[in-house]
């Protein structure tokens, strides 16, 4: 199943490699990590998609945990949680499809940040199926480039205060 | 006053009470070498090879309990501590390592002898550090020893670049270190403690299942009274020999592939297991998915990625054995009364039972060829007294050493559980015998692996490390032919080692003293010269070649259907190509 893994970690080099090595060493699945500081420019925050059954999963949660570098895991999948995911398309346009291009755009609620006579970069973001979905139907134009970030994604305020589950996976 | 990179090294260790450094120059650290030269407070035992260099610092943890320490250079300095690294890491042994490295406007632009040495010991160590500024030396070596030594002892390694070692810095040593993303949970939860005396008390065939972790965790006197106490077997692993006494009526132990036959049919029909600072490795558990099929679990680990890694667990507790001991202990000790014991007796029997039915055999003809278990035995009744340290390297003689040699103590036992690594126990026997100079350091190997650190005989004649070497001689890679007779029908591939050296000569060439065991009836003789001599001494014992270790559960068995001989088609086939001790002897000398 899949599992958004949200981790705090210490802002300096090499850490980024220790977090991947460890997926890559213990043979667990990484979908996509993004990475970027956070409001304390001394941490920065993962944002860690993986897959497993619920024992791999909480031996990702433990080892990660482990690593010197890491401060906090949560396991985003054991709350609520909203996540989106941006994608940069450059879309091969000629001329009779650059309105069809725009009506897509506008469908997407995406939007156009750069364009050339026989371009337009599309930026759109949203949860992975609409990114797919929007991919899917701007193919046909013609995709001469495609990047995507990975999943960012937040804990929700809960609605009223819960224990967190995550320690209880973390420690015992 | 400000002091050189070199120089805060040095402070730092003395601050860190470190005695002894394992360690072999090169480029980028002679400004290190050059200050610890000029004196007197750290040894330095200059090793032929940086992988002695890690394993004396690995022999020297285990036999002290403190941090070992090792210095070695780039490049190919750091790629040949490699292995003594990630052998520190599988065992959890507390080893600080110092690596040179080139100038920092270098790194990175492939300069001579410059290895990645951060990303090469990054999967093997519990942390490292590359020391870019000399401001941060002290600090930095102050969190690495703090790091090795705490949760879950553990490898570290402090990279130092040649232009660190030579700046200037103010020196100031902190007095405590804070690390926000490592804080080692030593009290266990007292709930799950509770829980697991209420599943103690009520078991009818409970087990212990004790580990390393005991040892490191200086436990061993709280897992005595729990044992005594409660009236449960003791098992032990392979890292947990010592951390409770081998001859206790207790005691069921090694458990496992080698294990004894009680020891593992007590673990498969118990139905309480009380795992304490062990890890549910393959080699304990067999085939997973049958590992003690009626038993709930209770396992006491300080690392939470132990708990719950490779079987289910009922009761986790994360926490400092000792603690967790001496709390669980505290309500035993209110609640245990009689019952249990009778509670208990149909266990007991059946545990007698079987004990009786196979005891650990072997068949010593009286002029025939020695084996090996007999010289293992007999060191064992032989030294005993002197309370040894013992060290093996990794085969069928670390197997028969684990099954004859009945630890008293912890700290004693010096061998390669986790990664396995030939050529580990003599420098591991120079390690302890550096920190203990009084003492008898014993190292068991066999004729394979003893040739993997040879060099180091060197080491221990400059040194003065009298460590007392006895060669299981067979001619093989053991159990790699053991496993060839069981499984690949006898074809020998790359398993007979055909010419070895005459390790009694070699010793001479050393300048240490070379002894061999002609006959079975010399063994006593020749070991009690071996430990009569204050020199290195290499003991040759030529043994029957196709001795094989059992009990043996095949991998990926189940811990009750273990091999207690040779199947009847193998003794055929040995029988048809045997090769006499004497034949060797020919080779050996020709």
């Amino acid at each position: 199943m899949e599992h958004i893994i949200s981790v705090t970690v210490e802002n300096k080099f090499g850490v980024l490699s220790r977090v991947a090595g460890l997926f890559s060493g213990r043979g667990f699945n990484i979908e996509s990590l993004s990475v970027a500081p956070t409001l304390d420019p001394s941490m920065s925050q993962m944002t860690i998609v993986t897959s497993g059954d619920e024992r791999i999963i909480e031996q990702i949660v433990k080892q990660l945990n482990k690593l010197i570098d890491v401060i906090k895991v949560v396991d985003l999948n054991e709350t609520e949680f909203v996540s989106r995911e941006t994608a940069i398309i450059k879309v091969h346009t000629k001329d009779a499809d650059r309105a069809e291009a725009l009506r897509i755009v506008d469908i997407f609620r995406a939007n156009v940040i750069d364009s050339t006579p026989s371009t337009y970069t599309i930026e759109v973001s949203g949860d992975p199926k609409k990114i797919e979905a929007i991919i899917n139907l701007l193919q046909p134009l013609g995709i001469k480039d495609l990047v995507r970030t990975g999943r960012v994604a937040v804990a929700r305020e809960p609605a009223r205060p819960v224990a967190v589950q995550t320690k209880k996976v973390a420690r015992d | 006053m400000k002091l050189t990179g070199a120089e805060i090294f040095i402070e730092c260790l003395k601050r860190e009470g470190v005695k002894t450094l394992f360690a072999l120059p090169g480029g980028v650290v002679l400004k290190i070498f050059d200050t610890l030269h000029q004196q007197k407070d750290i040894e330095v035992i200059l090793t032929r090879h940086e992988q002695g260099a890690g394993h004396m610092a690995e022999g020297y943890a285990k036999a002290t309990g403190k941090a070992g320490v090792c210095l070695v250079t780039s490049g190919p300095g750091m790629t040949n501590v490699i292995t003594a690294l990630a052998d520190a890491y599988m065992d959890s042994v507390p080893m600080v390592c110092f690596s040179g490295q080139v100038p920092t406007s270098l790194i990175g632009n492939d300069a001579f002898q410059e290895a990645d040495n951060i990303g090469l010991s990054r999967p093997c160590t519990k942390y490292n550090f590359l020391v870019k500024d000399v401001n941060d030396l002290a600090a930095t070596i102050k969190e690495a020893f703090y790091i090795a030594t705490t949760g879950r002892p553990g490898p570290v390694l402090v990279d130092i670049p040649k232009d660190v070692s030579m700046a200037k810095a103010e020196f100031t040593y902190p007095n405590s270190v804070s690390i926000r993303g490592y804080n080692p949970t030593y009290e266990g939860n007292k709930w799950q403690i509770k829980q697991a005396a209420e599943a103690i008390m009520k078991a009818k065939k409970p087990i212990l299942y004790v580990g390393g972790g005991v040892g490191f965790s200086g436990a061993s006197q709280e897992l005595l009274e729990l044992a005594e106490m409660t009236q449960i077997p003791v098992d032990m692993t392979l890292m947990g020999l010592g951390v409770f006494p081998g001859e206790h009526p207790l005691s069921m132990g090694m458990l496992g592939m080698h294990g004894t036959y009680e020891a593992n049919m007590a673990m498969h029909y118990s139905d309480l297991v009380i795992a304490i600072g062990a890890r549910f490795d393959d080699r304990v558990t067999g085939k997973v998915s049958e590992f003690c099929p009626h038993a709930k679990v209770i396992h006491v680990d300080i690392d939470p990625t132990s708990i719950r890694k490779n079987i289910n667990v009922d009761i986790p507790i994360v926490g400092d054995c000792k603690t967790v001991l001496r709390e669980l202990n505290q309500i035993l000790r209110a609640t245990v009364n009689g019952e249990q014991k009778d509670l208990r007796k149909p266990w007991w029997d059946q545990i007698h039972e079987w004990q009786q039915a196979h005891p650990l055999t072997y068949h010593q003809e009286q002029d025939g060829p020695i084996k090996p278990q007999q010289v293992v035995k007999r060191l064992y009744e032989l030294t005993r007294d002197r309370d040894p340290i013992v060290a093996t390297d990794v085969g069928q003689h670390q197997m028969w050493a684990a099954q004859y040699f009945k630890l008293a103590k912890p700290n004693r036992w010096l061998t390669s559980g986790g990664l396995g690594t030939m050529g580990f126990g003599f420098p591991a026997a120079m390690g302890a015998q550096a920190a203990f100079r009084n003492r008898l350091v014993l190292c068991i190997a066999g004729d394979g692996s003893i040739q993997m650190n040879m060099q180091e005989m060197a080491t221990a004649i400059i040194s003065k490390l009298p460590v007392k070497i006895i060669i299981l001689n067979n001619g093989f890679h053991g159990m790699v032919r053991q496993w060839q007779d069981l499984f690949y029908e006898g074809r020998y591939a790359s398993s007979d080692l055909g010419t070895t050296p005459d390790f009694v000569k070699l010793a001479e060439a050393y300048g240490a003293v070379g002894l061999r065991v002609k006959k079975v009836g010399d063994l006593d003789a020749v070991l009690k010269e071996a430990m009569a001599t204050d020199k290195p001494v290499i003991v040759d014992v030529p043994t029957y070649p196709y001795e094989n270790c059992y009990p043996m559960i095949p991998a990926g068995g189940c811990n009750h259907e273990m091999l207690l001989e040779d199947p009847p088609e193998l003794k055929k086939q040995v029988g048809s190509e045997k090769v006499t001790p004497e034949d060797k002897d020919t080779v050996l000398t020709a």
